[in-house]
């Protein structure tokens, strides 16, 4: 790391600015701003999770929601349908997406691009379809409603500290996984697979790590989205939502850490003020969609970094 | 689970029938997708767009004009308009991006899924349309001692028809055996002095007209309506996955896999009718993840 980079300091300057405006929010916004932040959060979350796959390894997850909605479900159902404790369920969450994670991933591991997206998002198809017809435990196309939250995150302002801690640790813990020698292999492995097999990687217990660490971190969000609506319904899950999350990526810069958060917080306030003035709204992100494709293919966050002169990453466009 | 108790073979055979209608549907939209996967490598999820619009287009028209004239008009014009769209998509802001990564692409036909999703909502409002089909197609024919609507005859009648014009089309015509070698290698055929830009959007025209026929055919069968884009381009894309990317006969084995399995699933097991397409490509792409005919991959 290059601490003198000055636009790497400016850019530092700035996070650690958003993170204090972060913590003080509630004291000074509206509610429905805060609300607002907790979503972007919880979305943000999601799609930097995604784009563990996605970005460092060059995986296509086409159906990444689904350990999202696993996620919020199995705390929802934990904490509804158990009397054990809801921060219990709050772990369950995640771990229940991991488990999902491993599973899906061992079918879908030995197909790559386009093969492993489509076998995938039909598993994950699959998931969706029993949690939309399972009425007597999912609640079918109902979903849960009025889950009981502890009563530490049911304000408004509790549940957003909690989701603002929790993301900002996951995060984190997501950052030093890209930059630990993990990392640095799996996105080797995005690069050039036939390499990193000749000097002896273990390219698909690698990838399958990858797949299990996103698939925990979709979980987190998937808590966090409980934690924040109080609620759970299969169109968490539906293969649309996937597809916005990839756009999120996309419209951040999917070759970039924060990319994805941005991206969500572009699409999350879109969606809020384009919705103020009309229901269209997905017509403008549709449009808005194919101007970033026509004319800014690193997504928004990447070519600002490329102004800023820093070389570009390695990125996987190249290869295929 | 009273399961077994009220599958009786009639009731599986008149199941069947109407998995087979159902079929002939998914075949006819399927086949246009997997043409133009196999052709021009677009996975292309404004497909179900299309479909919606060709069901919306067929019932304007229909109702417009009225009358049985109108129905068979509308039938033939709703897939035309469909395909008339589809050419200027493809030749105005789509044949840009073709040198693009897979999946710009794929996004970039998700963020048409959107506008055109929009513009049903705009132009026909989110109230639910149903079309009736003229008098001669109307009641029911009797088959294995079971009523059978006529229409569903129909359908049963045209799925065949299709697919011995997309076999004749890729196979017999020269427009057909050129789209079929630019799949395979376009930069050879583009050297042989062929426009393969050109060739690609005739493909995509008449894939994207077959979205719309399918439309066109399913509208009188149930309501028109916003979001029955969402849920068919899945059953679409699993059908080809499941048949082999780009093989016509693929699309077909897939879609028969796909009608029959939630026909029988609903004799079944109705609440859970849903899952059994969905367990039946797992199993499918489990044991043969490239599908179950060649992919011309």
């Amino acid at each position: 790391m290059e601490f003198t980079d000055p636009a790497k300091r400016k850019a530092q300057v700035a996070g650690l600015a958003l993170m204090a405006a972060m913590f003080f929010l509630p004291a000074f916004a509206p509610r429905f701003y805060v609300y607002l932040a907790a979503l972007i959060l919880v979305r943000g979350l999601l799609a930097t999770s995604l784009n563990l796959v996605l970005g460092y390894g060059g995986m296509y997850q086409f159906h990444h929601t689904v350990f999202y909605g696993v996620g919020a479900y199995a705390a929802a159902l934990m904490i509804t349908k158990t009397v054990l404790s809801p921060w219990l369920g709050f772990l369950a969450g995640p771990l229940v997406a991991a488990a999902l994670s491993l599973v899906m991933g061992l079918i879908c591991v030995r197909l790559s691009k386009l093969y492993f997206g489509m076998l995938q998002i039909s598993l994950g198809s699959l998931v969706w379809a029993i949690v939309f017809r399972w009425y007597s435990f999912t609640g079918g196309d109902d979903g849960i409603h009025n889950i009981p939250l502890p009563a530490a995150i049911s304000s408004i302002n509790g549940s957003y500290y909690f989701t603002l801690v929790v993301s900002l640790l996951s995060l984190a813990a997501m950052y030093l996984i890209v930059n630990s020698a993990f990392g640095r292999v799996f996105q080797a492995v995005r690069d050039n697979q036939e390499r990193c097999e000749t000097i002896g990687v273990p390219v698909k217990r690698q990838q399958l790590m990858g797949l299990v660490l996103a698939g925990f971190f979709g979980g987190v969000s998937g808590v966090l989205f409980v934690a924040v609506e109080g609620t759970v319904f299969p169109d968490l899950m539906f293969w649309t939502l996937s597809l916005e999350v990839i756009i999120m990526c996309l419209l951040g810069g999917w070759f970039t850490f924060l990319g994805p958060m941005l991206g969500a917080a572009i699409i999350v306030i879109l969606r809020t003020v384009v919705g103020i003035y009309t229901e269209y709204w997905t017509f403008f992100l549709g449009v808005i969609l194919m101007l970033i494709i026509f004319f800014l293919p690193e997504g928004v966050l990447g070519y600002f970094l490329e102004r800023l002169g820093r070389t570009r990453p390695t990125s996987a466009v190249s290869e295929s | 689970m009273e399961l077994a108790s009220h599958v009786t073979l009639a009731a599986l055979g008149q199941q069947t029938l109407v998995g087979l209608s159902r079929t002939t549907i998914l075949f006819i939209v399927s086949s246009g997708l997997s043409l133009i996967l196999g052709v021009l490598r677009i996975p292309n999820v404004s497909h179900g767009s299309l479909y919606m619009i060709g069901a919306f287009i067929t019932w304007t028209i229909a109702s417009a004009i009225g009358g049985s004239a109108g129905f068979w008009a509308a039938m033939a014009l709703g897939p035309l308009a469909v395909g008339l769209l589809s050419l200027a998509v493809e030749r105005g802001l789509f044949c840009r991006l073709y040198e693009r990564e897979h999946l710009m692409l794929l996004l970039f036909t998700f963020a048409l899924t959107l506008v055109f999703g929009d513009m049903v909502k705009f132009v026909w409002g989110s109230d639910f349309r149903s079309l009736s089909v003229p008098h001669a197609m109307q009641g029911s024919l009797t088959v294995l001692g079971l009523p059978f609507p006529r229409y569903n005859l129909f359908l049963l009648a045209v799925g065949p028809l299709v697919a011995w014009g997309m076999w004749y089309l890729t196979n017999r015509t020269r427009i057909g055996k050129i789209a079929r070698a630019a799949a395979v290698d376009r930069e050879i055929v583009a050297a042989m002095g062929i426009n393969v830009s050109w060739v690609f959007a005739f493909v995509f025209c008449i894939g994207c007209f077959l979205a719309g026929l399918g439309g066109a055919l399913v509208a009188p069968t149930q309501n028109i309506t916003q979001g029955m884009d969402h849920s068919l381009i899945m059953e679409a894309f699993l059908i080809v996955i499941m048949g082999g990317l780009g093989n016509i006969w693929g699309a077909l084995l897939g879609a028969l896999i796909f009608g029959l399995t939630d026909a029988i699933g609903i004799l079944v097991w109705p609440q859970f009718a849903i899952v059994f397409p969905y367990v039946a490509v797992v199993i499918v792409l489990f044991f043969r993840p490239r599908g179950l005919l060649k992919s011309v991959w």
